[in-house]
């Protein structure tokens, strides 16, 4: 560890720090010292990217103890992606947030210190190398994320948090078993340890131990079937909050399902569990873009399309499991470029959602007469959006497209092309339903103000890094392919 | 060297002015006409470089790589430059008539961004230098033309764009499915003349016939050919100018070119009649031109007729493009030109009526000659064009295709061809008696603008549609001397067919 300060414990710390400041500083303080210790967090980010390219991927012992004893912190660039997604996500959100509180105060009290440690809790979750730590901090993200959407308070929000956090105590519950299992099989929690063990011959018990912790982040991650807590917490929440949700949190638990079924459960990976994932992720995109389409509220509209979205990230199972190595790397690289792409795009969608809710004054699609007048760069930003949701080229999302067809071409399972090609024409209808009625020319008896600045290029930011992710994909596979047996 | 930057360049120019025209203030008239302008003579200042450098055997390519084994291209060749030249000399024309047409209209700053982003679109098809590169241009396209189609906000308007979506994309999408399995089969490969994939192995044979109708129905739908041409008549809802993008400069030429590029320098001539696939299309592209025309008669609606009228002109491109033989490339090449401007007069001067004296229908239009001969003028001259009266641009067009037909070994194109003329005829001289030798009924349905002087209609409105189809009759005239259309596409036939003997 010669490089000082180390980029690793910092990224939890320094969240912890402004989170807990903030609080102290009193309800709705601290939001410029949140976007300044985001913004630093962002060049950590990158320089532990820049490490990781340079020397390939670590392990931090906290304390100097180490496994068994210790807490390992490991980076790889897999970590590496999602900790540069979740802090270029967080920074335009922060400074959206700052004026969406301004204009509208509703729950702005507790948002700064929770936004803290639910970063404080992603970050940590990207770094941990063993499962108990992984545990503790998805208790601690959910707790977060649960705290958010009820800042607003009013009896839908709070609804809406309490069956959100009946969905994530069942998941981390389920979790928690499976783990307990695992330990009692093999005497450790230890991603390192546990990978060498654990091989195709594994007892009925881990088998299980796999099926649980499997379920329970798919719960949390909220797959087809399990998305019926995700529209009415993201949909209900303030915008900055949906964001924050939709573009990351949902993420943390794909995250662990991805690493865990590439390299400690890899070996009991089966066919049919990837295509039953597959399968379950083609009914979300299908079913979830078909209810999307059927909204009347602009942010269920948004939050449907993230139950839709979603269902892509898991084309990558069937498409990465027991198949050829060049189509396999290839699903990867499209379902990791696919968590960025969405994140980015998904957090531009809502806060631009959020924008034009604050200058119509009401969540509803067939109102949003006059925003492309008055908002055309509000408008122009949940555009772009949606060009990366449709998988339009160039963006974040063709390119994520392009990558998991090209698998399924090379692995010969044409039929996700198919889900693939209609999701993305019924993404389509979902946005143009918006943006056609935004151009209408603003209806009788309605008013629509202009919104802060900020606002306005917070979203459109979130928006063209969507968009340039597909012109300048590269680099960023690259540095997913550190620490990834090749 | 600045050579690579060309192509990008070209791109560029009228994508920066249209970023900057969309936070335009609506009453920035002048800064936006200037805006405008400037585009578009730095285009065509651009690629007067580019075609003497062509000209001499030299490439400008500029490439990008956007992920491992996909490569965004820009290139600069004989073909690219065919139609990015046809389409930055006739937005030059639109934009200024646009102008005109839209003075005092609302939304003129959105208009004008989508309407420079379209053009964006259209030269990134032009010189798109794989199929990737096309799809993404293919695809902005859609999304540019998308907000001009529903400019007035209309409820008919909303339902059109509706239908040009649903059509659009879908072809879009049925093209993306033929690239990404292309680039399965093939790897990523580049346009180039003779194209490149009969080097593979003859199992891919089976597989190569499916990608080919994928991808030319996905390029059918924007071309029009029938049963995929159901957008088109209904898009005639959109402003005049719009008309004019999508039927002589933009989307329809999109399609018909990306076929070109298909057929020619991603399959090869060659090796698409070997595969046995130019005579399918050849047959689609016929019956195209029979049922477009015969559907142009019974239109009453003036924008509409003109619209049926495209889908039978373009589809003499795809036909051309199936003729297996320099002479009908030759026709096919040109008539992307020709029809272009022959079309867009027309448009223009349906435009003007309509802005001028109200005049929509067909049947409206009697005695028009006598209060707008200019503009009666133009329109006669591109009517005439269409219908292959020598010695204008259509005249030149028929010709080769009807020798390229015979080169072919397909003499039944020439019944296609002489039936199509006489429908042309039997829908465009109506117009022209009703124009020029009715009298006129006692009053226009509305004149907005009244007579001025010698100028029947505002100097803007006017001039392009003259410019245009004074063009249509030098191509005609000129079609034998150096640096024509007929010589240019002379330049590219030669090209394109590798193991050639007549």
């Amino acid at each position: 560890m010669t490089d000082f300060p180390d980029p690793l414990p910092w990224l939890i710390v320094l969240p912890l720090l402004w989170g807990t400041l903030a609080f102290l500083l009193g309800p709705g303080r601290g939001g410029r010292l949140a976007i300044a210790a985001i913004a630093l967090q962002g060049v950590l980010a990158l320089q532990l990217a820049g490490q990781l390219l340079d020397d390939g991927s670590r392990v931090y012992a906290v304390g100097g103890w180490g496994a068994p004893l210790g807490i390992d912190l490991m980076a790889d660039g897999l970590a590496a992606v999602m900790l540069l997604l979740t802090q270029a996500v967080a920074l335009p959100l922060a400074v959206f947030a700052r004026g969406y509180f301004a204009a509208s105060p509703k729950g702005r009290e507790l948002f700064w210190p929770l936004t803290g440690f639910l970063l404080a809790a992603l970050n940590a979750l990207f770094v941990s190398a063993d499962l108990f730590n992984i545990y503790v901090t998805l208790e601690l993200l959910g707790l977060a994320a649960v705290g958010l959407v009820a800042i607003a308070g009013g009896r839908q929000p709070v609804t809406a948090a309490m069956r959100y956090l009946f969905a994530t105590l069942l998941g981390s519950g389920a979790y928690l078993l499976g783990v307990a299992l695992i330990y009692g099989s093999y005497g450790s929690v230890s991603l390192a340890v546990l990978t060498p063990l654990l091989t195709s011959e594994a007892p009925l018990a881990v088998t299980l131990a796999a099926a649980l912790i499997l379920t329970g982040l798919l719960l949390k991650t909220a797959l087809f079937p399990f998305h019926f807590w995700l529209p009415p917490a993201h949909g209900g929440a303030p915008a900055p909050v949906s964001a924050l949700l939709s573009a990351l949190v949902i993420k943390a638990s794909f995250y662990l399902v991805l690493r865990l079924w590439l390299e400690l459960f890899a070996p009991l990976a089966t066919v049919a569990a990837a295509q039953l994932i597959g399968a379950l992720g083609a009914a979300a995109i299908l079913w979830g873009s078909w209810l999307a389409l059927t909204q009347t509220r602009l942010k269920m509209l948004v939050a449907y399309s993230t139950v839709a979205q979603v269902g892509y990230l898991f084309l990558l199972f069937p498409l990465a499991t027991l198949v050829p190595l060049g189509a396999a790397d290839s699903a990867v690289q499209g379902g990791v470029m696919q968590a960025v792409a969405h994140g980015l795009a998904k957090a531009a969608m809502f806060a631009a959602a959020g924008s034009m809710i604050v200058a119509t004054g009401r969540d509803d699609i067939g109102r949003l007469g006059g925003v492309g007048a008055r908002l055309p760069l509000t408008l122009f930003s949940f555009g772009l959006a949606g060009v990366t949701l449709m998988g339009l080229p160039p963006s974040g999302g063709f390119s994520a497209k392009w990558l998991l067809l090209m698998a399924a071409l090379e692995s010969g399972q044409w039929w996700w092309v198919a889900v693939m090609i209609a999701g993305g024409l019924l993404t389509a209808a979902y946005v143009f339903k918006v943006l056609r009625r935004a151009f209408l020319p603003v209806a009788e008896g309605d008013r629509v103000t202009r919104v802060p600045r900020t606002l306005e290029f917070s979203a459109f930011a979130l928006a063209l890094a969507a968009i340039l992710l597909g012109l300048f994909g590269a680099p960023l596979l690259e540095l997913l392919a550190v620490g990834r047996a090749a | 060297m600045i050579d690579p930057w060309l192509p990008a360049l070209v791109v560029l120019s009228s994508f920066l002015p249209g970023l900057v025209i969309f936070f335009l203030a609506e009453e920035r008239i002048r800064l936006r006409t200037a805006l405008n302008l400037i585009g578009a003579f730095a285009k065509i200042a651009l690629i007067g470089v580019m075609l003497w450098g062509v000209l001499n055997d030299h490439e400008y390519v500029f490439r990008h790589t956007v992920l491992p084994g996909l490569d965004l291209v820009l290139k600069a060749d004989a073909l690219a430059l065919l139609f990015v030249t046809l389409s930055a000399v006739l937005w030059l024309f639109t934009t200024l008539y646009a102008i005109g047409y839209l003075e005092g209209a609302p939304n003129r700053s959105r208009f004008f961004g989508f309407f420079s982003l379209c053009v964006t679109a259209t030269v990134g098809v032009a010189m798109a230098g794989n199929l990737f590169t096309f799809f993404l241009f293919y695809e902005l396209l859609t999304l540019a033309t998308y907000p001009l189609v529903v400019h007035r906000g209309t409820e008919k308007a909303l339902r059109a764009g509706h239908i040009y979506l649903a059509y659009t994309l879908g072809g879009g999408a049925l093209l993306l499915i033929g690239t990404v399995w292309l680039y399965g089969v093939a790897g990523q490969v580049d346009f180039a003349p003779g194209g490149t994939l009969s080097t593979l192995t003859p199992d891919t044979a089976g597989q190569l016939q499916i990608i080919f109708l994928l991808l030319i129905a996905g390029l059918g739908v924007k071309a029009a050919l029938v049963p995929l041409h159901g957008w088109l008549p209904m898009a005639m809802v959109a402003p005049a100018p719009v008309s004019a993008l999508l039927h002589a400069v933009a989307v329809v030429k999109a399609g018909a070119f990306g076929i070109v590029r298909v057929v020619y320098e991603v399959y090869g001539i060659e090796f698409a009649q070997s595969l046995a696939l130019l005579l399918p299309l050849a047959i689609a592209a016929s019956i195209t031109i029979i049922w477009g025309s015969l559907r142009a008669l019974f239109q009453d609606d003036l924008k509409r007729r003109l619209a049926y009228s495209t889908v039978s002109q373009v589809a003499y491109i795809v036909l051309g493009v199936t003729l297996f033989g320099p002479l009908g490339t030759l026709g096919g090449l040109v008539h992307l030109v020709h029809q272009g401007i022959m079309k867009i007069t027309l448009f223009f001067c349906a435009g003007n009526y309509a802005e001028t004296l109200g005049i929509h229908k067909v049947s409206e239009m009697d005695g028009v000659g006598r209060r707008m001969p200019w503009t009666t003028l133009a329109f006669t001259l591109g009517a005439f064009g269409m219908i292959g009266v020598p010695p204008l641009a259509g005249f030149i067009s028929k010709w080769y295709l009807g020798l390229g037909a015979l080169e072919a070994g397909m003499p039944w194109v020439l019944a296609v061809l002489a039936a199509s003329s006489l429908l042309n005829a039997a829908y465009f001289l109506p117009i022209l008696h009703r124009a020029w030798f009715r009298p006129p009924s006692t009053a226009w349905p509305h004149e907005s603008i009244p007579q001025r002087g010698r100028w029947e209609t505002a100097p803007l409105l006017l001039l392009p549609p003259l410019a245009t189809a004074a063009a249509t009759l030098v191509v005609g005239l000129f079609a034998a001397s150096d640096f024509s259309p007929l010589d240019w596409a002379k330049l590219i036939a030669d090209r394109e067919y590798l193991q050639w003997t007549p």
